[in-house]
């Protein structure tokens, strides 16, 4: 599986590894290189500094034949322009957004791109976890 | 009209002046402290503290009965989701953004953007007409940029200058408007003007078949400068 990761921060980089250690081909990018500090010395994808939003940075990162695009920047909004560049311009097969506002997740998620928002899961881990 | 603007920098402080001037309803929402209070001692108190991408900010100023939204943060991500929110979850009937990003206009538009205002599309254009060896000049884009209205000073030296409009060998889909001689007078275009050397000739054309009717327009002329 080929898969186009925006953002290298704590979850991106971690996905990322995650994915390249069970063999898919992974690009990540990400604005700074600093970024990539996340990523361990055995990762064996491409991490691509530049800008997601655009589209040459996302052509050379090979979207046009990517399977996955997953958005994990810090900015909502960031992340779901990226996304709906991803399907609507290029027509990933599978796009992916990490949405901390939950209004916004629901509504993109009605949308049609697929959304996950760390707020509302986390919250809900933990009210549980108070309540159990 | 009640019409919201996201983003109080200095193109949304002049629009909501220039709105309010004309008795719209309007309200600016900016995140920034110091911007706001800025705006609300200029223009009143019409400024809401806030992120216009957020439902909540949209819904506390009771975005469901605005009839326009106009977002020019400087991010286009930030107009693009303001944007949406507005549409989707409030069904405002029209929506406009500004772009940083020339390339992003298809896109926004797709995305169900109703206007795109890209400002560095803008600015080029200006300098464009200001260059010498630029002719051609893109006045106005219409039908979502396929058919572009532009304007052709012909040349001093040109070979065009002493012939008649019907002698020339225009490229398909265009169509002349207006001739305005170097005097300023204006013509309707008909076969038999004879065009004369610095007339502006302001044309429709699609985007490619602009340097074919330029080159009709100016024939062979020495370029200035080279």
């Amino acid at each position: 599986m080929k898969v186009i990761i925006m953002g290298c921060g704590r979850v991106g980089g971690r996905l990322a590894t995650l994915l390249d250690g069970e063999g898919n081909k992974v690009v990540i990018i990400d604005q700074n290189s600093y970024s990539f500090r996340w990523l361990p010395s055995s990762f064996k994808g491409i991490a691509q500094v530049g800008n997601g939003l655009d589209e040459e940075t996302l052509k050379k990162a090979g979207i046009e034949t990517a399977d996955v695009f997953v958005s994990t920047t810090q900015g909502d909004n960031r992340n779901v322009m990226a996304a709906q560049i991803a399907k609507h311009v290029f027509n990933v097969p599978r796009v992916v957004s990490r949405i901390y506002d939950p209004i916004r997740e629901e509504m993109y998620s009605t949308l049609g791109i697929e959304t996950i928002s760390p707020t509302k899961v986390g919250a809900d881990i933990l009210q549980k976890l108070i309540e159990d | 009209m009640y019409i919201i603007v996201i983003g109080g920098g200095q193109s949304g402080y002049y629009i909501a002046r220039t709105l309010l001037k004309s008795s719209h309803e309007v309200v600016v929402i900016e995140h920034d402290f110091l911007r706001s209070a800025v705006i609300s001692e200029q223009l009143g108190n019409i400024v809401v503290r806030g992120d216009g991408c957020e439902a909540t900010t949209l819904e506390d100023i009771g975005t469901s009965r605005a009839d326009l939204l106009i977002a020019v943060t400087g991010d286009d991500e930030d107009n693009l989701v303001a944007c949406q929110v507005a549409k989707h979850r409030f069904n405002v009937p029209r929506t406009i953004a500004r772009l940083k990003n020339p390339r992003h206009q298809g896109l926004f538009k797709k995305l169900g953007v109703d206007v795109t205002v890209s400002s560095t599309n803008l600015i080029l254009a200006d300098i464009k007409k200001e260059l010498p060896d630029n002719p051609l000049c893109s006045l106005l884009s219409i039908k979502g940029g396929s058919l572009e209205v532009v304007n052709v000073i012909i040349p001093p030296d040109s070979t065009v200058a002493g012939k008649q409009l019907g002698e020339l060998d225009l490229p398909r889909e265009s169509v002349i408007c207006m001739i305005v001689s170097k005097g300023g007078g204006t013509q309707i275009p008909h076969d038999d003007i004879v065009l004369a050397a610095e007339d502006e000739i302001v044309a429709i054309t699609t985007s490619e078949n602009e340097i074919a009717l330029q080159n009709a327009l100016i024939g062979n002329h020495k370029r200035e400068g080279k």
